[in-house]
C-alpha cells in the first residue's frame, strides 16, 4: 500500500505541476527563465502555420551546386534573416535546408505576397561607370536590363542550371505522359526573355565600380516630390568611390538594380561618404529596397520551390473547431468508460486526465508546434489512450468470473496485460518513428507533426495507462474494498 | 459460444470480395487516369487556392476564364461547402509569386476576397518528386521494420513465422481494404492522396498489428492453459475473451474519431475518415482475418503450406 501512496503523491506532483506549465501567464504567479531573455519561458503552445496563419516558402539556389560555397549559401540565409527580422515578425524563422534550401516560416504576416517579394528579390545594386555613353543613349537605357561585368558571371551560372534542369525533366517526364506545359513549372519565373544590352560603345559588358555589399546603411527618405534613398558607403567603398567620382565629374552614373537601370544620373562632385538613388519609387518600394540593400543583397539568386499562405482567421477556425471537437470526444470516451467500466472507468477516467495534462505540458515544454494533424495526432492517442485500461481491466472481470478473489484478480489482470500493451503500443510507436522521418523531407512536414504527438501519446500512455491507473485503481478498491466486495456490478463484472 | 474460426471461409469470402472490388475499381481508374488514385499537389506539384469570396459574382465559368487568361487552361474547380459559403477550391499549375497575386488580383473582380480566409499551396514538381520519392522511402522501411518488429514480439512462440506472416496478411488485408475506398472516393468525390493519405495508411498499420498482437498474445497464453483441447477451439475462446476489449478499444478510437468528423477542422476530415476506416478494417481482420487465417494454416488448408493437423491426420 506503501507503494502506491507514494506512486500517488508522485502523480499528483507531476499533474500539478503539468496543469500549472499549461496554465495562462497571468495565473501563474512566478515566472520560469532559464534562457535569460527577459521573457518566460512557457507562454502559450507554439502554433504552427495552418493555425495562426501566414507563410511557409521553401527557396532553391538558382545556381548550380558548384557554382557556390556552403558559406555563401549560409550568408544568403543570413541576408534573408536580417529581411525577416526587419518586417517586425516576432515568430519568423529561417533554416537552411540541406545544401541548397532555405526554409522561411513567417507566421502572421499579412501581406505574404510582399513578403516573398522582399524576401526574394536579389536586391544586387551596382554602381555602373556609363562614361563615354551620350545622353541619348544613357536615356534609352534606363529602365532596360542591362549586361555588367558581374551580371554576366550571375547569367553563366543561370544558364548551366537551365540547361540542366531542363535535361532532367525533360528526362523524368520523357516516359511519362509528357504534357508540353510541364516543363515550364520549375523555371517560369526566370527573367530570360529579354537579353541584356552590353556596352552600346565597346560592345562589351558594362563595368561594375561598386555594389551594393559596400554600403554602410541605407534609408528611405521622401524629399521634395520623390521617395528616394540614402545611402552611406563602407570605408572599402569610400576608397573606391571617392577617386572614381573625383575623375568623372561631368560623366553618369547608372544605379542598376538586379540589372535594371534605376537611374543615371550625372557625377556633380566627388562623393565620398554616400549619395541617394533615385528611381521614381513609390513610398513601398523605396522602404522594401532601403530594407533589402541594408540587409545586403542576397549572395545567391534564389527561387521559390514550395509556398503555403493561410489566411489568419482560417487557422483560427481550425483551432476553435479542434478544441470543441477534442473536448466532445473526451467527454464521451470518459462517459464511456465510466458506464462500462464503473469504479475501474473511474481510475481510468482520473488516468485520461493526467495524461491529458501530461500531453499538454510535454507540448509546451519539448516545445512540440501544433499544427493541425498534431491536434489530430494527439486526439487520437486519447482514443487509444484508453485501450491499455480496456485490456487490464477485461483481464480483471474475466479473473472475477473465475472466482478469484479481488487482489489476485487485480494483480493478475495488471500483470498479464502489461506485455500485450508493451508490445502493441510498440508497433505504433515503431510507426511514428518512420512518418516522423517521412516527415522531414520539406514538402511532407505537415506529417511529423502528427507523428510527434501521437507517438509521444503512446509513449505516455505506457506510463499512465498501467501505473497510473494501477495507482489510482488500489487506491480506490482500498478504501471501498467492502462495497465493492459485495456488489460485484461496481467492477463492472 | 458462437464459433467464428468455424465460419471462415464465409469471413475470407467477405473480404475476399471486398479486396476485389477495391483493386478492380484501382484497375478502372488506373485505365481510365494512368494512376489507380487521384495524386495530390503534394507528389506531382502544382498550386491550390482556396478562395473565399465575401458575397456573389463568382462562378465556376468566369474562376476559370480568370485562370485561362494566365495561361491556365486546364484548373480543376470546386466548390466548397454550400453555395451561400462563396468558397471554391481551384487546382492549378505550380506558378511563380508574380502570376499568383495578378491571378488573386482579376479574382478580386468578380467579387470581393477574403484575404484573410485564403489558402494557397504551391509545390514544384522538384518538391513533388522528393516526396514521392520519400514516401516510397517510408513505405519501404515500414514494412520492414514492423516485419521485423512483429518476428521480435513472436520469438519466444512456437512458428512465429506463421504468427507474423498472419499479422502481415491481416495489415495487408487493412490496406488493401484503405486504397480500394480511397480509389473510389476519388473517382466518386476526387479525393486526393496526398502525404497525409500515406500517414493514414502507415497508421493504420501501426494499429492493425497491435490489434493482431493482442489476439495472438492471448492464443499464446491459451495454449499451454488448454492442453488437449483442439486448437480450433483453443482459437475460437481466445477470439471471443479478447472481443470485448476490441470492440471497446475501436468504440472508443470511433468516439474521437466521430467528434473530429462532426466538430474538427474542415481539412482534415478526409484523412480521419481513411483512418477511420482503416481502424475498422484493422479490428475487423485481427479477428476474421488473422487469426482464422493461423487455424487454416494448422489445418493445412492453405495451398503450398502445410499444417501440423493434416501431416497427422494422413498419418492416422
Amino acid at each position: 500500500m506503501r507503494r502506491h501512496w507514494f506512486w500517488l503523491v508522485a502523480i499528483v506532483c507531476l499533474t500539478a505541476f503539468s496543469v500549472w506549465v499549461v496554465l495562462p501567464e497571468e495565473s501563474k504567479g512566478f515566472t520560469v527563465d532559464l534562457n535569460n531573455d527577459a521573457e518566460p519561458d512557457w507562454v502559450e503552445f507554439s502554433q504552427g502555420l495552418d493555425l495562426v496563419g501566414g507563410l511557409r516558402v521553401l527557396l532553391e539556389a538558382e545556381l548550380p551546386s558548384d557554382a557556390y560555397t556552403t558559406d555563401e549559401l549560409r550568408e544568403t540565409s543570413n541576408s534573408v534573416s536580417r529581411r525577416v527580422n526587419a518586417l517586425g515578425l516576432s515568430e519568423a524563422t529561417v533554416q537552411l535546408q540541406g545544401s541548397s534550401r532555405v526554409l522561411v516560416e513567417l507566421p502572421g504576416v499579412t501581406d505574404p505576397a510582399q513578403a516573398i517579394d522582399t524576401i526574394q528579390q536579389t536586391a544586387r545594386l551596382e554602381f555602373v561607370d556609363f562614361g563615354g555613353l551620350s545622353a541619348n543613349q544613357v536615356s534609352q537605357l534606363i529602365g532596360q536590363r542591362i549586361l555588367t561585368d558581374q551580371q554576366a558571371l550571375i547569367d553563366i551560372a543561370r544558364a548551366e542550371t537551365l540547361a540542366e534542369e531542363e535535361a532532367s525533366e525533360a528526362e523524368a517526364t520523357a516516359e511519362a505522359t509528357a504534357e508540353p506545359g510541364e516543363t515550364e513549372t520549375g523555371t517560369a519565373d526566370l527573367p530570360v526573355e529579354q537579353p541584356r544590352i552590353p556596352n552600346p560603345v565597346t560592345g562589351q559588358p558594362f563595368t561594375t565600380v561598386l555594389d551594393g555589399g559596400m554600403l554602410d546603411s541605407a534609408i528611405a527618405t521622401f524629399q521634395q516630390v520623390d521617395w528616394l534613398i540614402q545611402f552611406e558607403l563602407n570605408d572599402e567603398g569610400a576608397e573606391i568611390f571617392g577617386p572614381f567620382t573625383a575623375s568623372r565629374v561631368g560623366s553618369p552614373l547608372a544605379i542598376v538594380l538586379d540589372g535594371v537601370v534605376l537611374s543615371a544620373p550625372t557625377i556633380q562632385s566627388q562623393l565620398t561618404t554616400g549619395g541617394v538613388i533615385t528611381g521614381n519609387f513609390t513610398e513601398d518600394e523605396a522602404k522594401q529596397l532601403a530594407l533589402q540593400l541594408r540587409s545586403g543583397a542576397l549572395q545567391i539568386p534564389l527561387r521559390v520551390e514550395s509556398a503555403e499562405t493561410v489566411g489568419a482567421t482560417l487557422g483560427q477556425e481550425s483551432v476553435e473547431r479542434s478544441i470543441r471537437a477534442g473536448i466532445v470526444g473526451v467527454i464521451v470516451v470518459l462517459t464511456f468508460m465510466l458506464v462500462y467500466y464503473r469504479l475501474p472507468g473511474v481510475a481510468a477516467d482520473l488516468a485520461l486526465l493526467v495524461f491529458i495534462a501530461l500531453n499538454l505540458a510535454a507540448f509546451m515544454l519539448i516545445p512540440i508546434t501544433l499544427t493541425l494533424p498534431a491536434i489530430t495526432g494527439f486526439l487520437i492517442s486519447i482514443g487509444t489512450a484508453v485501450d491499455g485500461n480496456i485490456l487490464i481491466f477485461e483481464r480483471l472481470k474475466e479473473e472475477l468470473r473465475d472466482g478469484a478473489d479481488l487482489d489476485t484478480a487485480l494483480d493478475s489482470g495488471f500483470d498479464r496485460a502489461w506485455t500485450s500493451i508493451r508490445d502493441s503500443n510498440l508497433s505504433t510507436i515503431i510507426i511514428c518513428g518512420v512518418l516522423f522521418l517521412f516527415g522531414q523531407t520539406p514538402g511532407a512536414s505537415i506529417v511529423s507533426g502528427f507523428a510527434v504527438t501521437l507517438g509521444l501519446g503512446l509513449v505516455l500512455n505506457l506510463f499512465t495507462a498501467v501505473l497510473v491507473t494501477r495507482t489510482f485503481l488500489y487506491l480506490i478498491i482500498n478504501y471501498s474494498r467492502s462495497p465493492v466486495t459485495s456488489r460485484r456490478w461496481l467492477l463492472g463484472a | 459460444m458462437f464459433n467464428i474460426v468455424e465460419k471462415r471461409f464465409y469471413f475470407f469470402a467477405f473480404s475476399g470480395v471486398l479486396i476485389s472490388i477495391g483493386l478492380i475499381i484501382m484497375f478502372i481508374s488506373v485505365s481510365s487516369n494512368g494512376t489507380p488514385f487521384q495524386l495530390s499537389i503534394d507528389f506531382v506539384g502544382g498550386s491550390i487556392y482556396e478562395l473565399q469570396f465575401s458575397e456573389a459574382g463568382a462562378d465556376e465559368e468566369n474562376i476559370r476564364d480568370t485562370f485561362a487568361r494566365f495561361g491556365e487552361e486546364s484548373v480543376v474547380i470546386q466548390q466548397l461547402g454550400d453555395e451561400e459559403n462563396y468558397r471554391w477550391s481551384v487546382r492549378g499549375n505550380f506558378e511563380s509569386q508574380e502570376t499568383t497575386q495578378d491571378i488573386l488580383d482579376a479574382l478580386e473582380t468578380l467579387a470581393p476576397l477574403d484575404r484573410d480566409s485564403l489558402r494557397i499551396e504551391q509545390v514544384s514538381a522538384t518538391v513533388g518528386q522528393e516526396v514521392t520519392r520519400a514516401a516510397f522511402v517510408a513505405v519501404a522501411v515500414a514494412a520492414l521494420v514492423i516485419t521485423g518488429f512483429i518476428v521480435i514480439a513472436f520469438r519466444q512462440v512456437p512458428k512465429a513465422v506463421r504468427y507474423g506472416l498472419c499479422a502481415i496478411a491481416a495489415m495487408v488485408h487493412d490496406v488493401l481494404i484503405v486504397m480500394g475506398v480511397m480509389s473510389l472516393m476519388g473517382m466518386l468525390l476526387g479525393w486526393e492522396v496526398d502525404a497525409l493519405f500515406l500517414t493514414a495508411i502507415l497508421t493504420v498499420v501501426g494499429f492493425s498489428v497491435q490489434d493482431s498482437i493482442v489476439m495472438f498474445d492471448r492464443i499464446r497464453e491459451n495454449i499451454p492453459k488448454h492442453i488437449g483441447e483442439p486448437y480450433e477451439t483453443i482459437v475460437n475462446r481466445s477470439i471471443w475473451e479478447t472481443i470485448h476489449r476490441s470492440l471497446a478499444t475501436q468504440l472508443n478510437a470511433f468516439f474521437i474519431m466521430v467528434a473530429i468528423l462532426l466538430f474538427g477542422g474542415e481539412t482534415i476530415k478526409q484523412f480521419i475518415a481513411i483512418l477511420f476506416i482503416g481502424l475498422l478494417s484493422g479490428t475487423y481482420s485481427s479477428i476474421f482475418t488473422a487469426v482464422p487465417l493461423l487455424v487454416a494454416w494448422e489445418k493445412g488448408e492453405i495451398p503450398l503450406l502445410e499444417g501440423d493437423e493434416a501431416i497427422s491426420g494422413a498419418e492416422a
